[in-house]
């Protein structure tokens, strides 16, 4: 009896995955086929490379690869340099107006810049940066979720050893640098997992800022490319699809293990 | 392989820089959308770098979706301060664009005497979209009449004549029911016909058959429709007719899968725009034929597709450059090329003695069908704040094709919200 | 005390600038435009008080949008919660190829909505798509799923659970394996049931991370629209128009800054409200480091 539920279990566990990974293995299966048998599915189907060559000159994907990788790099970047200091300050620093600052910067946690097209389009118009990649990025440099976590990690550092550095003479920035910076790993790498990912799939803002293929990410190339009113030709799409998600999805393959290891430790959870 | 300094220089110039220099009058940035399948961005970027051999102009092309997306995209970018100086957009979004006050006239943009009789040159049906105020406010370029695709092997299956195509809505629906094929099961394999109801394709579709039925829909000046009426009414209840027949699938069709479907043997007959016929063309593995649209007495059909726009944005010397780029474009040699590569109708009847043209249609003849409806075609859906009107027409369609509105209603509804939408543009 | 306060001060600057510059200022501006008409052209935009929200009120497809995105959450937000908890418990036992699940879990985390989209597309295809495939297999009746109204949300949001659950299952494990294995040694030895310690031990001690995982599905279920822009841009007859979705109509299609605002203003309302819920109600039963 126990046997058997457990097998179940692990029968459930499995169809599930199927069903989960099953446009996946639609979009290895049609790239990897001549378009006819993108919606008919015979073992016997040469195998060919062709949608992909068809698909990288279809568009200019190395140039939104380019793109999509200069953005998440940005936004990565300056938030974790704008983020650590100010949760640092959040979390360890007392001063007048602190609480209130906190609870203004928390509310964007449910405010995401995302609602705000048309407003953040017209600031966008006034800088003068419309179509540039400063612009997609801009909105999500300040990051109420990247501050909230990074406080709370930071929180947990023991005071015993923020006191034993400013003994030896370090500066507050040293302090940060040396203290708490390292003990957060976990949390910056798991922090960064998500910003990249959020970053790496996001449409609608860059498909509303962008104007070029110079600026366009991966997404909104995509879109463009894909854009259904052509008549869709599933096999060059799933090529695409799959050229642009492969950097992501063997990222994940490789460090998955460390991946849910740092989540843990992070405390995200 | 990239190196570093490149990429850190390429890096710094996208980061800090909009990406269109708007100094240079030599270097002009051209927005244009894709409907049709094909290679289509190639074709253009051949044309720019000709263009450029000939004149030093330099045009960037920007492929920016379908039309929906490219006005969409057109119009932020001009509001975000680096629009495009010239783009092709949908005909019919002249009165729209006019009202958001960006766009140049030919007046504005500078055309002489001999470009008054260039003008002059295109074919009267595909001019109906740009003029307004007495000005002309657009140049047409890709240009297309609704024309419908059918298989010519699920012809001869269902016993039907393929020399024949049926010329009035009884006889399309006759046909239509008989090519439908159902399975063992009665699962249908293959419908009689099928017509786009989705977001920015309905209208077209829509536009065409009030025309069959012998109805025009909004105003020249575009600040009044006609929904409400019963020859309005009548269009749509064929439309939804056709799947209570069983001839058509129940709901929406969606337009960029009318293309997938017919190829795949699932639709026998589809209504779609000449501009996909090479497409099918090279995509197609059975014979098929291509025929103008019935209509209620007789063939009837609507021009649709895209003009080149001009706009406010760009200085006396980006104006004259964008000009005569679309000169260039719309030469006969040209305009002969886009209609062979596309299917699009040449916009210009000087395109069609050429020789090239002449010998590619003697070779198919399929290529000239299109053009022979032209005269009894008529304009597309216009009016001032045009994609309101559009959606409200759009959301009242997919409500009657699904069963959830009557024709009547549908129509009724749509004439009260587009009289809201239009109130401001009524003259008092 | 007094350099303390400006070496905060100094440290929290940066981001509160981008915050204030991007989230709040904007908001702050969308909610002035939303009392003004749409200036066009030649006319520049005109006072008008409330008018419209007066006229959002008698706005049909505005209440359809709204009871859409009310439908969309209310399926979207528990289905993918559980689902992940799901997920996780799975792949946190010593199950066959445990690797590989957890992998198959996440990869709709991995591929960009607006790719899939496509893919779910030929999915819903009618007649020869993968679902009326499988339905034919089994003597079933072709749909047309994205072109009827009343499948066309349902589908949509079977294509938002997909995408985020193995999202949240990443939180649920990084939770579970952080359990200290003695507490189930413990139950054990007590001979508790499995189902019991789930319901009196590990779902208790999952609520912060219940908490966190609820508030992303939350703003998901209202920030995510790639898929209805790939795959009905909102149709059939508005069946699948969503709040952000007829925001960015209004703003980039339609051109109506007024329209635009005000539906803002209320999404942002409706947020505000739900995050009060969330942290206010939910939040003091969780007890929060």
């Amino acid at each position: 009896m126990k046997l058997s539920t457990r097998s179940l279990e692990i029968v459930g566990a499995w169809l599930l995955a199927v069903l989960w990974v099953l446009p996946l293995l639609y979009a290895v299966w049609t790239a990897f086929h001549p378009g006819e048998f993108a919606t008919s599915f015979k073992l016997t189907a040469p195998l060919t490379l062709q949608n992909f060559a068809n698909a990288w000159d279809a568009a200019p994907f190395a140039r939104y690869f380019l793109n999509t990788t200069m953005l998440v790099t940005l936004i990565l970047v300056a938030q974790f340099v704008v983020c650590t200091p100010a949760a640092f300050a959040f979390a360890r620093m007392e001063f007048p107006g602190r609480d209130i600052v906190f609870g203004i910067v928390l509310m964007q946690l449910m405010v995401m810049p995302d609602v705000l097209l048309v407003g953040n389009y017209r600031t966008m118009a006034t800088l003068g940066v419309v179509d540039t990649i400063l612009a997609i990025a801009l909105p999500y440099l300040g990051s109420a979720f990247g501050i909230f976590l990074l406080r709370q990690t930071f929180r947990m550092v023991p005071q015993q050893l923020d006191d034993a550095a400013r003994l030896e003479g370090c500066t507050l920035l040293g302090r940060l640098w040396r203290v708490y910076v390292p003990l957060a790993k976990p949390t910056y790498i798991a922090y960064g997992l998500v910003s990249v990912s959020y970053h790496w799939n996001n449409f609608l803002w860059p498909l509303v800022i962008t104007n070029s293929v110079k600026t366009r990410p991966l997404t909104v190339g995509l879109s463009v490319f894909a854009s259904t009113d052509q008549g869709i030709d599933w096999s060059i799409i799933t090529a695409a699809t799959l050229m642009t998600s492969a950097p992501l999805l063997v990222a994940f393959l490789l460090f998955q293990r460390q991946f849910v290891q740092s989540f843990m430790r992070a405390g995200i959870r | 392989m990239l190196n570093r300094r490149t990429l850190l220089a390429a890096s710094a110039a996208t980061l800090a820089a909009p990406s269109i220099a708007r100094a240079q009058a030599t270097k002009i940035s051209f927005y244009y959308p894709i409907a049709v399948g094909g290679p289509i961005p190639a074709i253009f970027d051949g044309y720019c770098k000709e263009f450029q051999a000939a004149t030093g102009i330099e045009v960037a092309p920007v492929y920016a979706g379908n039309y929906g997306e490219t006005l969409t995209k057109a119009i932020t970018a001009i509001k975000g301060g680096n629009g495009p100086h010239l783009a092709v957009l949908l005909a019919a979004e002249m009165h729209s664009l006019q009202d958001l006050d960006i766009l140049a006239s030919l007046d504005d943009v500078g055309l002489d005497a001999a470009g008054k009789k260039w003008m002059e040159g295109f074919y009267p049906a595909f001019l109906a979209n740009s003029k307004a105020e007495g000005k002309l406010w657009s140049v047409p370029f890709q240009r297309s009449t609704s024309v419908m695709y059918f298989n010519k092997d699920a012809f001869k299956e269902a016993g039907l004549d393929t020399e024949k195509f049926p010329r009035t809505w009884a006889e399309l629906q006759a046909a239509a029911v008989k090519l439908t094929k159902k399975d063992a099961g009665g699962r249908v394999t293959r419908w009689g016909v099928k017509m786009a109801a989705d977001v920015g394709n309905a209208q077209w579709t829509f536009g065409g058959l009030a025309n069959q039925a012998g109805h025009i829909l909004m105003n020249e000046a575009g600040t009044e429709t006609y929904f409400n009426h019963p020859k309005a009414i009548e269009a749509l209840a064929f439309w939804r007719g056709l799947a209570t027949a069983g001839a058509a699938p129940e709901g929406v069709s969606n337009w960029g899968q009318l293309t997938p479907d017919f190829l795949e043997g699932n639709a026998a007959i589809i209504q779609h725009t000449t501009g996909n016929l090479t497409n099918l063309r090279t995509n197609a593995k059975f014979p098929f034929g291509i025929a103008g649209l019935p209509g209620k007495e007789g063939p009837r059909t609507v021009v649709g597709g895209g003009n080149i726009y001009f706009f406010k944005n760009a200085n006396p010397a980006e104006r004259a450059a964008a000009l005569k780029f679309a000169r260039f474009l719309t030469e006969p040699d040209r305009a002969a090329d886009w209609s062979m590569k596309t299917g699009y109708i040449a916009v210009r009847p000087e395109a069609y003695e050429t020789k090239t043209l002449k010998d590619y249609i003697a070779g198919f003849p399929a290529a000239d069908v299109a053009r022979g409806f032209l005269p009894v075609a008529v304009g597309e859906l216009s009016t001032f704040e045009n994609q309101k009107v559009y959606a409200a027409l759009t959301n009242n369609v997919q409500a009657c094709l699904n069963g959830t509105k009557t024709p009547a209603q549908a129509m009724a509804d749509t004439q009260v919200e587009a009289d809201r939408i239009l109130k401001s543009y009524k003259k008092a | 005390m007094r350099r303390e306060t400006v070496q905060g001060w100094l440290l929290i600057l940066p981001a509160l600038l981008l915050l204030v510059a991007f989230t709040h200022w904007p908001a702050a501006t969308t909610i002035i435009d939303s009392f003004y008409t749409t200036p066009k052209g030649s006319r520049p935009p005109r006072f008008v008080g409330f008018e419209n929200y007066a006229d959002l009120m008698t706005d049909p497809v505005f209440w359809t949008a709204l009871r859409n995105n009310a439908v969309y959450a209310l399926w979207t937000i528990p289905a993918s919660v559980i689902l992940a908890l799901v997920m996780a418990l799975a792949v946190n036992t010593a199950i066959p190829g445990r690797a590989l699940v957890r992998m198959a879990y996440f990869t709709p985390t991995m591929l960009p909505m607006i790719a899939v989209a496509n893919i779910w597309l030929f999915f819903f295809t009618p007649d020869y798509g993968l679902f009326d495939h499988v339905l034919g297999f089994f003597g079933g009746v072709r749909h047309n799923w994205l072109g009827d109204r009343d499948t066309a949300l349902p589908a949509m949001i079977v294509v938002a659970v997909w995408k985020e659950a193995g999202f949240f299952m990443i939180f649920y494990l990084a939770a579970l394996q952080a359990m200290p294995p003695d507490l189930k040694e413990c139950a054990a030895l007590e001979g508790s049931s499995r189902w019991n310690f789930f319901r009196r031990v590990t779902l208790p001690l999952l609520m912060p991370t219940t908490l966190f995982v609820l508030v992303n599905a939350v703003i998901n279920a209202f920030r995510l629209v790639d898929h209805v822009v790939v795959m009905t841009r909102g149709g059939p007859d508005n069946a699948t128009t969503l709040l952000l979705y007829y925001i960015y109509e209004a703003g980039f299609r339609f051109w109506d800054q007024a329209l635009a605002a005000t539906l803002t203003v209320v999404l942002l309302a409706l947020l505000g409200l739900l995050a009060w819920l969330q942290f206010g109600v939910l939040g003091k039963r969780v007890h929060y480091r």
